[in-house]
Protein backbone atom coordinates (compact mmCIF):
# COMPACT_ATOMS: atom_id res chain seq x y z
CA UNK A 1 0.00 0.00 0.00
CA UNK A 2 1.23 3.45 -0.85
CA UNK A 3 1.72 5.62 2.19
CA UNK A 4 -1.44 7.64 2.51
CA UNK A 5 -1.43 8.46 6.17
CA UNK A 6 0.54 10.45 8.64
CA UNK A 7 0.50 7.64 11.20
CA UNK A 8 -1.32 4.48 12.27
CA UNK A 9 -3.77 6.26 14.59
CA UNK A 10 -4.98 8.24 11.59
CA UNK A 11 -5.24 4.99 9.63
CA UNK A 12 -7.57 3.44 12.24
CA UNK A 13 -9.73 6.59 12.24
CA UNK A 14 -9.89 6.27 8.46
CA UNK A 15 -10.86 2.60 8.59
CA UNK A 16 -13.79 3.31 10.90
CA UNK A 17 -15.05 6.06 8.62
CA UNK A 18 -14.58 3.93 5.53
CA UNK A 19 -16.46 0.94 6.96
CA UNK A 20 -19.34 3.14 8.12
CA UNK A 21 -19.59 4.81 4.72
CA UNK A 22 -19.48 1.44 2.96
CA UNK A 23 -22.34 0.09 5.07
CA UNK A 24 -24.39 3.27 4.69
CA UNK A 25 -23.83 3.22 0.94
CA UNK A 26 -25.14 -0.33 0.73
CA UNK A 27 -28.14 0.62 2.89
CA UNK A 28 -27.04 -1.88 5.55
CA UNK A 29 -25.70 0.38 8.28
CA UNK A 30 -28.11 -0.74 11.02
CA UNK A 31 -27.60 -4.38 10.18
CA UNK A 32 -23.83 -4.22 9.98
CA UNK A 33 -23.13 -1.75 12.76
CA UNK A 34 -22.33 -4.34 15.40
CA UNK A 35 -19.98 -6.26 13.15
CA UNK A 36 -17.86 -3.26 12.14
CA UNK A 37 -15.52 -3.45 15.19
CA UNK A 38 -14.81 -7.09 14.36
CA UNK A 39 -14.23 -6.27 10.71
CA UNK A 40 -11.62 -3.70 11.70
CA UNK A 41 -10.02 -5.73 14.51
CA UNK A 42 -10.23 -9.33 13.26
CA UNK A 43 -7.75 -10.71 15.82
CA UNK A 44 -6.68 -13.15 17.05
CA UNK A 45 -3.92 -10.98 18.54
CA UNK A 46 -4.28 -7.47 19.88
CA UNK A 47 -2.17 -4.74 18.26
CA UNK A 48 -1.59 -2.13 20.95
CA UNK A 49 -4.12 -2.67 23.74
CA UNK A 50 -4.46 -5.45 26.29
CA UNK A 51 -6.81 -7.54 24.18
CA UNK A 52 -8.87 -7.47 21.00
CA UNK A 53 -12.04 -6.94 23.03
CA UNK A 54 -10.84 -3.60 24.32
CA UNK A 55 -9.65 -2.68 20.85
CA UNK A 56 -13.09 -3.52 19.45
CA UNK A 57 -14.80 -1.57 22.22
CA UNK A 58 -12.70 1.47 21.28
CA UNK A 59 -13.80 1.08 17.66
CA UNK A 60 -17.37 1.07 19.02
CA UNK A 61 -16.70 4.40 20.74
CA UNK A 62 -15.27 5.84 17.52
CA UNK A 63 -18.42 4.74 15.70
CA UNK A 64 -20.56 6.52 18.31
CA UNK A 65 -18.64 9.73 17.62
CA UNK A 66 -19.72 9.53 14.00
CA UNK A 67 -23.30 8.43 14.71
CA UNK A 68 -24.42 11.13 17.12
CA UNK A 69 -25.72 14.07 15.15
CA UNK A 70 -24.94 17.05 17.41
CA UNK A 71 -22.41 19.48 15.92
CA UNK A 72 -20.95 20.43 19.28
CA UNK A 73 -18.52 19.86 20.87
CA UNK A 74 -16.29 19.41 17.86
CA UNK A 75 -13.30 17.96 19.71
CA UNK A 76 -14.06 14.91 21.81
CA UNK A 77 -12.05 12.53 23.97
CA UNK A 78 -12.66 8.84 23.55
CA UNK A 79 -12.26 7.92 27.21
CA UNK A 80 -11.65 4.27 26.59
CA UNK A 81 -8.92 5.02 24.06
CA UNK A 82 -7.06 7.41 26.37
CA UNK A 83 -4.11 5.39 27.60
CA UNK A 84 -3.62 7.43 30.76
CA UNK A 85 -0.11 8.46 29.77
CA UNK A 86 2.14 9.42 32.70
CA UNK A 87 1.16 12.70 34.24
CA UNK A 88 4.51 13.33 35.87
CA UNK A 89 7.16 14.57 33.56
CA UNK A 90 10.41 13.29 35.11
CA UNK A 91 11.04 9.87 36.54
CA UNK A 92 14.06 7.76 37.39
CA UNK A 93 14.56 4.76 35.12
CA UNK A 94 16.29 1.41 35.53
CA UNK A 95 19.47 3.04 34.26
CA UNK A 96 20.02 4.64 37.67
CA UNK A 97 23.12 3.02 39.14
CA UNK A 98 22.66 4.39 42.62
CA UNK A 99 25.98 6.21 42.34
CA UNK A 100 27.94 7.90 45.07
CA UNK A 101 27.93 11.39 43.60
CA UNK A 102 24.16 11.98 43.67
CA UNK A 103 24.42 14.84 41.18
CA UNK A 104 20.65 14.73 40.83
CA UNK A 105 20.06 15.31 44.51
CA UNK A 106 22.76 18.00 44.74
CA UNK A 107 21.32 19.95 41.80
CA UNK A 108 17.64 19.71 42.62
CA UNK A 109 16.57 23.19 43.73
CA UNK A 110 13.56 21.96 45.68
CA UNK A 111 14.86 18.83 47.38
CA UNK A 112 12.59 16.54 45.42
CA UNK A 113 15.17 13.76 44.99
CA UNK A 114 15.18 11.14 47.68
CA UNK A 115 17.40 8.09 47.83
CA UNK A 116 15.29 5.00 48.31
CA UNK A 117 16.92 1.56 48.39
CA UNK A 118 20.21 3.14 47.27
CA UNK A 119 18.61 4.62 44.18
CA UNK A 120 17.26 8.03 43.27
CA UNK A 121 13.53 8.60 43.50
CA UNK A 122 11.63 11.77 42.56
CA UNK A 123 9.04 13.01 45.01
CA UNK A 124 6.43 14.20 42.51
CA UNK A 125 4.72 16.37 45.13
CA UNK A 126 7.86 18.53 45.32
CA UNK A 127 9.13 18.31 41.71
CA UNK A 128 8.81 21.56 39.76
CA UNK A 129 9.82 19.96 36.44
CA UNK A 130 12.92 22.12 35.94
CA UNK A 131 14.88 19.25 34.39
CA UNK A 132 18.16 19.89 36.24
CA UNK A 133 18.36 16.27 37.46
CA UNK A 134 18.04 15.03 33.89
CA UNK A 135 20.80 17.37 32.71
CA UNK A 136 23.33 16.34 35.34
CA UNK A 137 22.82 12.56 35.54
CA UNK A 138 25.95 10.91 34.07
CA UNK A 139 23.93 7.79 33.15
CA UNK A 140 21.05 9.68 31.50
CA UNK A 141 18.83 7.74 33.86
CA UNK A 142 16.13 10.38 34.22
CA UNK A 143 13.42 10.10 31.63
CA UNK A 144 11.53 13.13 30.40
CA UNK A 145 8.03 12.27 29.23
CA UNK A 146 5.58 14.99 28.39
CA UNK A 147 1.96 14.02 27.90
CA UNK A 148 1.55 14.81 24.20
CA UNK A 149 -2.04 16.03 24.42
CA UNK A 150 -1.30 18.42 27.25
CA UNK A 151 1.77 19.95 25.58
CA UNK A 152 -0.09 20.31 22.29
CA UNK A 153 -2.78 22.46 23.90
CA UNK A 154 -1.74 26.11 23.99
CA UNK A 155 -4.77 27.33 25.92
CA UNK A 156 -4.68 24.97 28.93
CA UNK A 157 -8.03 23.56 27.86
CA UNK A 158 -6.72 20.04 28.09
CA UNK A 159 -6.33 18.71 31.59
CA UNK A 160 -5.95 15.39 33.30
CA UNK A 161 -8.69 14.08 35.54
CA UNK A 162 -6.76 13.41 38.77
CA UNK A 163 -8.87 10.40 39.65
CA UNK A 164 -9.09 8.57 36.35
CA UNK A 165 -5.87 10.00 34.84
CA UNK A 166 -7.81 10.42 31.60
CA UNK A 167 -7.59 13.57 29.51
CA UNK A 168 -10.51 15.99 29.76
CA UNK A 169 -11.30 19.07 27.68
CA UNK A 170 -12.58 22.28 29.15
CA UNK A 171 -15.21 23.26 26.59
CA UNK A 172 -15.13 26.89 27.66
CA UNK A 173 -11.44 27.15 26.86
CA UNK A 174 -11.04 24.89 23.82
CA UNK A 175 -10.46 26.93 20.64
CA UNK A 176 -10.87 23.90 18.35
CA UNK A 177 -7.39 24.26 16.87
CA UNK A 178 -7.24 20.48 16.57
CA UNK A 179 -3.64 20.19 17.76
CA UNK A 180 -4.50 17.50 20.32
CA UNK A 181 -6.47 15.56 17.68
CA UNK A 182 -3.39 15.09 15.55
CA UNK A 183 -0.94 14.76 18.44
CA UNK A 184 -2.50 12.05 20.62
CA UNK A 185 -0.48 8.92 19.73
CA UNK A 186 -3.40 6.70 20.75
CA UNK A 187 -5.90 8.50 18.55
CA UNK A 188 -8.00 9.11 21.65
CA UNK A 189 -8.94 12.65 20.72
CA UNK A 190 -11.10 13.04 17.68
CA UNK A 191 -13.00 15.63 15.73
CA UNK A 192 -16.73 15.11 15.24
CA UNK A 193 -17.48 13.59 11.85
CA UNK A 194 -20.71 14.34 10.00
CA UNK A 195 -19.95 12.09 7.08
CA UNK A 196 -23.25 10.20 7.39
CA UNK A 197 -25.23 13.47 7.49
CA UNK A 198 -23.34 14.61 4.40
CA UNK A 199 -24.20 11.37 2.61
CA UNK A 200 -27.84 11.91 3.53
CA UNK A 201 -27.82 15.41 2.02
CA UNK A 202 -26.31 14.01 -1.19
CA UNK A 203 -28.79 11.10 -1.33
CA UNK A 204 -31.83 13.26 -0.71
CA UNK A 205 -30.79 15.63 -3.47
CA UNK A 206 -31.80 12.79 -5.83
CA UNK A 207 -28.81 13.32 -8.11
CA UNK A 208 -28.95 17.08 -7.58
CA UNK A 209 -32.50 17.40 -8.85
CA UNK A 210 -34.23 18.36 -5.56
CA UNK A 211 -31.49 20.86 -4.77
CA UNK A 212 -27.85 21.09 -5.71
CA UNK A 213 -25.02 20.02 -3.40
CA UNK A 214 -21.91 22.14 -3.83
CA UNK A 215 -18.55 21.37 -2.37
CA UNK A 216 -16.06 24.05 -1.40
CA UNK A 217 -12.47 22.82 -1.25
CA UNK A 218 -9.68 24.48 0.68
CA UNK A 219 -6.63 25.38 -1.44
CA UNK A 220 -4.48 23.03 0.64
CA UNK A 221 -6.16 20.15 -1.21
CA UNK A 222 -3.41 20.60 -3.79
CA UNK A 223 -0.94 19.07 -1.32
CA UNK A 224 -3.12 16.10 -0.33
CA UNK A 225 -2.98 13.73 -3.28
CA UNK A 226 0.63 13.28 -4.41
CA UNK A 227 -0.37 10.64 -6.98
CA UNK A 228 -3.10 12.62 -8.73
CA UNK A 229 -3.48 16.00 -10.36
CA UNK A 230 -5.95 18.40 -8.79
CA UNK A 231 -8.21 17.97 -11.86
CA UNK A 232 -8.49 14.26 -11.17
CA UNK A 233 -9.29 14.88 -7.51
CA UNK A 234 -12.09 17.29 -8.42
CA UNK A 235 -13.53 14.78 -10.83
CA UNK A 236 -13.37 12.12 -8.10
CA UNK A 237 -15.20 14.40 -5.64
CA UNK A 238 -17.94 14.98 -8.22
CA UNK A 239 -18.34 11.22 -8.58
CA UNK A 240 -19.32 11.13 -4.91
CA UNK A 241 -22.47 12.99 -5.93
CA UNK A 242 -21.52 16.65 -5.64
CA UNK A 243 -22.94 18.91 -8.30
CA UNK A 244 -19.99 21.26 -8.49
CA UNK A 245 -16.65 21.79 -6.75
CA UNK A 246 -15.68 25.39 -6.07
CA UNK A 247 -12.35 26.50 -4.66
CA UNK A 248 -12.42 28.35 -1.33
CA UNK A 249 -9.60 30.43 -2.79
CA UNK A 250 -12.16 32.50 -4.72
CA UNK A 251 -13.57 33.43 -1.30
CA UNK A 252 -10.02 34.27 -0.25
CA UNK A 253 -9.81 36.67 -3.20
CA UNK A 254 -13.07 38.23 -2.06
CA UNK A 255 -11.75 38.53 1.50
CA UNK A 256 -8.41 40.03 0.39
CA UNK A 257 -10.25 42.59 -1.68
CA UNK A 258 -12.71 43.42 1.10
CA UNK A 259 -10.29 43.31 4.01
CA UNK A 260 -7.83 45.68 2.34
CA UNK A 261 -10.60 48.29 2.04
CA UNK A 262 -11.63 47.57 5.61
CA UNK A 263 -8.03 48.11 6.73
CA UNK A 264 -7.92 51.48 4.99
CA UNK A 265 -10.95 52.60 6.99
CA UNK A 266 -10.23 50.97 10.32
CA UNK A 267 -6.57 51.92 10.56
CA UNK A 268 -7.61 55.57 10.60
CA UNK A 269 -8.78 55.11 14.17
CA UNK A 270 -7.28 51.78 15.27
CA UNK A 271 -3.63 50.98 15.83
CA UNK A 272 -3.83 47.54 14.26
CA UNK A 273 -6.18 44.91 12.83
CA UNK A 274 -5.81 41.15 12.94
CA UNK A 275 -6.79 38.70 10.21
CA UNK A 276 -9.97 36.68 10.76
CA UNK A 277 -9.61 33.76 8.36
CA UNK A 278 -8.27 31.25 10.91
CA UNK A 279 -11.09 30.37 13.32
CA UNK A 280 -8.75 29.02 16.01
CA UNK A 281 -6.73 32.26 15.97
CA UNK A 282 -9.91 34.31 16.31
CA UNK A 283 -11.07 32.11 19.20
CA UNK A 284 -7.63 32.46 20.78
CA UNK A 285 -7.93 36.25 20.83
CA UNK A 286 -11.45 36.06 22.27
CA UNK A 287 -10.28 33.72 25.01
CA UNK A 288 -6.89 35.15 25.94
CA UNK A 289 -7.05 38.77 24.83
CA UNK A 290 -10.70 39.84 25.07
CA UNK A 291 -9.61 43.49 25.20
CA UNK A 292 -8.38 43.10 21.59
CA UNK A 293 -11.65 41.75 20.18
CA UNK A 294 -12.43 45.05 18.50
CA UNK A 295 -9.17 44.74 16.55
CA UNK A 296 -10.22 41.51 14.85
CA UNK A 297 -11.16 42.04 11.22
CA UNK A 298 -14.93 41.91 10.82
CA UNK A 299 -14.63 40.19 7.46
CA UNK A 300 -16.02 36.68 7.13
CA UNK A 301 -13.58 33.87 6.34
CA UNK A 302 -12.85 32.74 2.75
CA UNK A 303 -14.98 29.62 3.36
CA UNK A 304 -18.03 31.72 4.28
CA UNK A 305 -17.39 34.24 1.48
CA UNK A 306 -17.32 31.38 -1.04
CA UNK A 307 -20.52 29.93 0.38
CA UNK A 308 -22.27 33.28 0.13
CA UNK A 309 -21.03 33.73 -3.43
CA UNK A 310 -22.46 30.32 -4.37
CA UNK A 311 -25.73 31.04 -2.59
CA UNK A 312 -26.04 34.35 -4.44
CA UNK A 313 -26.26 32.27 -7.63
CA UNK A 314 -28.40 29.46 -6.17
CA UNK A 315 -30.39 30.26 -3.05
CA UNK A 316 -31.40 26.64 -2.61
CA UNK A 317 -27.82 25.38 -2.56
CA UNK A 318 -26.58 22.88 0.02
CA UNK A 319 -22.92 23.51 0.71
CA UNK A 320 -20.25 21.24 2.19
CA UNK A 321 -16.73 22.43 2.99
CA UNK A 322 -13.73 20.11 2.65
CA UNK A 323 -10.49 21.11 4.31
CA UNK A 324 -7.60 20.32 6.65
CA UNK A 325 -9.21 22.09 9.57
CA UNK A 326 -10.96 21.19 12.82
CA UNK A 327 -11.75 24.83 13.59
CA UNK A 328 -13.92 25.14 10.48
CA UNK A 329 -16.22 22.49 11.97
CA UNK A 330 -16.76 24.82 14.91
CA UNK A 331 -16.90 28.01 12.84
CA UNK A 332 -19.95 26.83 10.88
CA UNK A 333 -21.92 26.36 14.10
CA UNK A 334 -21.70 30.08 15.02
CA UNK A 335 -25.17 31.63 15.20
CA UNK A 336 -24.57 34.14 12.43
CA UNK A 337 -22.93 31.61 10.09
CA UNK A 338 -24.93 28.45 10.59
CA UNK A 339 -27.03 28.88 7.45
CA UNK A 340 -24.02 29.37 5.19
CA UNK A 341 -22.45 25.93 5.28
CA UNK A 342 -24.30 22.72 6.10
CA UNK A 343 -21.29 20.62 7.12
CA UNK A 344 -17.52 20.68 7.14
CA UNK A 345 -15.54 17.59 6.21
CA UNK A 346 -11.84 16.84 6.74
CA UNK A 347 -9.35 15.54 4.19
CA UNK A 348 -9.24 12.39 6.34
CA UNK A 349 -12.96 11.95 5.82
CA UNK A 350 -12.64 12.70 2.10
CA UNK A 351 -10.13 9.92 1.53
CA UNK A 352 -12.34 7.46 3.46
CA UNK A 353 -15.35 8.59 1.40
CA UNK A 354 -13.49 8.08 -1.89
CA UNK A 355 -12.05 4.71 -0.88
CA UNK A 356 -15.40 3.42 0.37
CA UNK A 357 -16.86 4.28 -3.05
CA UNK A 358 -13.79 2.70 -4.69
CA UNK A 359 -13.00 5.92 -6.54
CA UNK A 360 -9.31 6.38 -7.26
CA UNK A 361 -8.56 10.00 -8.20
CA UNK A 362 -5.55 8.87 -10.24
CA UNK A 363 -7.92 6.98 -12.55
CA UNK A 364 -10.51 9.75 -12.88
CA UNK A 365 -10.87 11.83 -15.99
CA UNK A 366 -9.87 15.41 -15.28
CA UNK A 367 -12.29 18.13 -14.32
CA UNK A 368 -10.69 21.51 -13.74
CA UNK A 369 -10.69 23.63 -10.57
CA UNK A 370 -10.14 27.21 -11.54
CA UNK A 371 -11.86 30.37 -10.38
CA UNK A 372 -9.48 31.98 -7.95
CA UNK A 373 -6.32 33.93 -8.54
CA UNK A 374 -2.78 33.16 -7.45
CA UNK A 375 -3.34 35.31 -4.37
CA UNK A 376 -6.51 33.56 -3.25
CA UNK A 377 -4.74 30.24 -3.38
CA UNK A 378 -1.71 31.22 -1.31
CA UNK A 379 -3.96 31.93 1.71
CA UNK A 380 -3.23 28.29 2.52
CA UNK A 381 0.29 28.93 3.77
CA UNK A 382 1.74 31.24 6.37
CA UNK A 383 2.45 34.67 4.90
CA UNK A 384 -0.02 34.17 2.04
CA UNK A 385 -2.82 36.27 3.51
CA UNK A 386 -0.45 39.20 3.93
CA UNK A 387 0.81 38.92 0.34
CA UNK A 388 -2.75 38.80 -0.98
CA UNK A 389 -3.80 41.86 1.02
CA UNK A 390 -0.70 43.75 -0.01
CA UNK A 391 -1.57 42.99 -3.63
CA UNK A 392 -5.18 44.12 -3.13
CA UNK A 393 -4.01 47.39 -1.59
CA UNK A 394 -1.84 48.08 -4.64
CA UNK A 395 -4.53 47.00 -7.09
CA UNK A 396 -7.08 49.35 -5.60
CA UNK A 397 -4.61 52.19 -4.99
CA UNK A 398 -5.59 52.34 -1.34
CA UNK A 399 -4.03 54.89 0.88
CA UNK A 400 -2.41 52.72 3.55
CA UNK A 401 1.02 51.47 4.33
CA UNK A 402 0.65 47.88 5.50
CA UNK A 403 3.09 46.92 8.21
CA UNK A 404 2.41 43.22 8.65
CA UNK A 405 3.37 40.98 11.55
CA UNK A 406 3.17 37.42 10.24
CA UNK A 407 2.54 34.87 12.98
CA UNK A 408 3.19 31.27 12.08
CA UNK A 409 1.56 29.08 14.73
CA UNK A 410 -0.17 29.94 18.01
CA UNK A 411 3.04 30.63 19.92
CA UNK A 412 4.03 33.40 17.52
CA UNK A 413 0.44 34.68 17.57
CA UNK A 414 0.62 34.95 21.34
CA UNK A 415 3.86 36.95 21.24
CA UNK A 416 2.38 39.47 18.80
CA UNK A 417 -0.87 39.76 20.72
CA UNK A 418 1.01 40.29 23.97
CA UNK A 419 2.95 43.17 22.40
CA UNK A 420 -0.24 44.54 20.86
CA UNK A 421 -1.94 44.53 24.24
CA UNK A 422 0.94 46.56 25.65
CA UNK A 423 0.74 48.95 22.69
CA UNK A 424 4.18 47.88 21.50
CA UNK A 425 3.31 45.96 18.33
CA UNK A 426 5.74 46.77 15.55
CA UNK A 427 3.14 46.82 12.81
CA UNK A 428 -0.49 47.49 11.98
CA UNK A 429 -1.69 44.12 10.71
CA UNK A 430 -1.39 40.73 12.42
CA UNK A 431 -1.71 37.71 10.19
CA UNK A 432 -2.50 34.88 12.57
CA UNK A 433 -2.56 31.19 11.79
CA UNK A 434 -2.92 28.60 14.53
CA UNK A 435 -1.21 25.82 12.60
CA UNK A 436 2.50 26.07 11.99
CA UNK A 437 3.09 26.61 8.28
CA UNK A 438 -0.56 27.55 7.80
CA UNK A 439 -3.63 25.59 6.67
CA UNK A 440 -1.52 23.28 4.53
CA UNK A 441 -0.40 21.63 7.78
CA UNK A 442 -3.89 21.45 9.25
CA UNK A 443 -4.51 18.79 11.91
CA UNK A 444 -6.91 16.67 9.86
CA UNK A 445 -4.94 16.65 6.63
CA UNK A 446 -3.26 13.51 5.38
CA UNK A 447 0.16 14.84 4.61
CA UNK A 448 1.97 17.31 6.75
CA UNK A 449 5.12 17.90 4.80
CA UNK A 450 7.70 20.64 4.96
CA UNK A 451 7.30 21.16 1.22
CA UNK A 452 3.62 22.06 1.68
CA UNK A 453 4.13 25.77 0.95
CA UNK A 454 5.96 24.96 -2.30
CA UNK A 455 3.14 22.70 -3.47
CA UNK A 456 0.64 25.49 -2.69
CA UNK A 457 2.73 27.99 -4.67
CA UNK A 458 2.96 25.66 -7.67
CA UNK A 459 -0.82 25.22 -7.55
CA UNK A 460 -1.28 28.98 -7.19
CA UNK A 461 0.88 29.66 -10.22
CA UNK A 462 -1.40 27.53 -12.38
CA UNK A 463 -4.39 29.81 -11.78
CA UNK A 464 -5.73 31.33 -14.97
CA UNK A 465 -6.45 34.60 -13.22
CA UNK A 466 -3.23 36.15 -12.06
CA UNK A 467 -4.56 38.69 -9.59
CA UNK A 468 -7.53 39.26 -7.33
CA UNK A 469 -8.92 42.03 -9.51
CA UNK A 470 -9.03 39.59 -12.44
CA UNK A 471 -10.66 36.72 -10.58
CA UNK A 472 -13.41 38.94 -9.16
CA UNK A 473 -14.11 41.04 -12.23
CA UNK A 474 -17.38 39.33 -13.14
CA UNK A 475 -19.00 39.04 -9.73
CA UNK A 476 -21.45 41.53 -8.24
CA UNK A 477 -19.97 41.56 -4.78
CA UNK A 478 -22.05 44.53 -3.58
CA UNK A 479 -24.95 42.16 -3.03
CA UNK A 480 -22.96 39.78 -0.83
CA UNK A 481 -22.74 40.45 2.88
CA UNK A 482 -19.12 39.97 3.94
CA UNK A 483 -19.48 41.16 7.52
CA UNK A 484 -19.42 38.67 10.36
CA UNK B 1 -36.58 41.98 -17.99
CA UNK B 2 -34.67 39.23 -19.75
CA UNK B 3 -32.34 37.09 -17.70
CA UNK B 4 -29.09 35.55 -18.84
CA UNK B 5 -27.24 33.08 -16.62
CA UNK B 6 -23.63 32.55 -17.52
CA UNK B 7 -21.70 29.61 -16.15
CA UNK B 8 -18.66 30.62 -14.14
CA UNK B 9 -17.81 27.08 -13.02
CA UNK B 10 -14.18 26.03 -13.51
CA UNK B 11 -14.61 24.40 -16.92
CA UNK B 12 -16.48 27.35 -18.43
CA UNK B 13 -14.16 29.82 -16.75
CA UNK B 14 -11.18 28.23 -18.49
CA UNK B 15 -13.07 28.47 -21.79
CA UNK B 16 -13.50 32.20 -21.31
CA UNK B 17 -16.78 32.68 -19.45
CA UNK B 18 -15.41 35.76 -17.66
CA UNK B 19 -14.68 37.27 -21.09
CA UNK B 20 -18.17 36.36 -22.29
CA UNK B 21 -19.67 38.16 -19.27
CA UNK B 22 -17.52 41.22 -19.87
CA UNK B 23 -18.54 41.31 -23.53
CA UNK B 24 -22.22 40.98 -22.55
CA UNK B 25 -21.89 43.75 -19.97
CA UNK B 26 -20.15 46.06 -22.42
CA UNK B 27 -22.73 45.42 -25.13
CA UNK B 28 -25.60 46.01 -22.69
CA UNK B 29 -24.05 49.28 -21.48
CA UNK B 30 -23.13 50.53 -24.95
CA UNK B 31 -26.65 49.88 -26.23
CA UNK B 32 -28.56 51.18 -23.18
CA UNK B 33 -30.04 47.80 -22.41
CA UNK B 34 -29.40 47.80 -18.64
CA UNK B 35 -33.12 47.99 -17.99
CA UNK B 36 -33.93 45.16 -20.36
CA UNK B 37 -31.31 42.49 -19.72
CA UNK B 38 -29.95 41.22 -16.43
CA UNK B 39 -26.79 39.16 -16.20
CA UNK B 40 -26.33 36.49 -13.55
CA UNK B 41 -23.52 34.08 -12.75
CA UNK B 42 -24.12 30.38 -12.09
CA UNK B 43 -21.73 27.72 -10.86
CA UNK B 44 -22.11 25.02 -13.50
CA UNK B 45 -25.07 24.64 -15.81
CA UNK B 46 -24.29 21.03 -16.48
CA UNK B 47 -22.89 21.29 -20.01
CA UNK B 48 -19.20 21.24 -19.25
CA UNK B 49 -17.96 19.68 -22.47
CA UNK B 50 -19.13 22.44 -24.80
CA UNK B 51 -18.11 26.11 -24.95
CA UNK B 52 -19.28 28.56 -22.27
CA UNK B 53 -22.82 27.68 -21.15
CA UNK B 54 -25.38 30.46 -21.16
CA UNK B 55 -28.93 29.89 -19.97
CA UNK B 56 -31.67 31.94 -21.59
CA UNK B 57 -35.41 31.21 -21.53
CA UNK B 58 -34.68 27.84 -19.90
CA UNK B 59 -32.48 26.78 -22.79
CA UNK B 60 -28.72 26.27 -22.57
CA UNK B 61 -26.65 27.83 -25.32
CA UNK B 62 -22.98 27.35 -26.01
CA UNK B 63 -21.26 30.70 -26.45
CA UNK B 64 -17.65 31.67 -27.05
CA UNK B 65 -16.14 35.07 -26.29
CA UNK B 66 -15.92 35.62 -30.06
CA UNK B 67 -19.60 34.83 -30.61
CA UNK B 68 -20.94 36.69 -27.57
CA UNK B 69 -22.22 39.71 -29.48
CA UNK B 70 -23.78 37.68 -32.26
CA UNK B 71 -25.52 35.54 -29.64
CA UNK B 72 -27.01 38.62 -28.00
CA UNK B 73 -28.17 40.07 -31.28
CA UNK B 74 -29.55 36.91 -32.82
CA UNK B 75 -30.95 35.03 -29.84
CA UNK B 76 -31.60 37.49 -27.04
CA UNK B 77 -32.48 40.81 -28.59
CA UNK B 78 -35.11 39.28 -30.87
CA UNK B 79 -37.08 38.74 -27.65
CA UNK B 80 -37.09 42.38 -26.61
CA UNK B 81 -39.49 43.94 -29.09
Amino acid sequence: MKKKFDNHAQYIKYKVLKELIKSEKGGNLTKELLSIPERIIPGPNAGTRCCIYKERAIIGERIKNVLHTSKNPVVNIIDLACDECPVYRFSVTEACRGCLAHHCQENCPVGAIEIVNKRAHINQEKCIECGKCRDVCPFEAISDVKRPCKTSCKVEALNINPETKKAIIDKNKCINCGACVSRCPFGAITDKSHILDIMKIINESKHNTQYKVYCIVAPSISAQFPDAEIDNVVSAIKQLGFYEVVEAAIGADIVANYESKLLENELKHKKFITSSCCPAFVSYIKLKYPELIENISTSVSPMIATARLIRSTDENARIIFIGPCVGKKAEITCDNLKDDIQYSMSFEELIAFLDAYEIDPAECKGSPLDNASYFGRIFAHSGGVTKAIQNSIEEQNLNIELKPVICDGLEECDKALKLAKLGRLNGNFIEGMACKGGCVNGPVSLYKKKSGANIINTHANKAKEKSTKDSLRVFNLENINLEL
Amino acid sequence: MLELSICVGSACHLKGSYDVIEKFKKYINDNNLTNSIIIKAAFCLGHCTEAVSVKFNNKIYSVEPETAEIFLEEIVLTNII
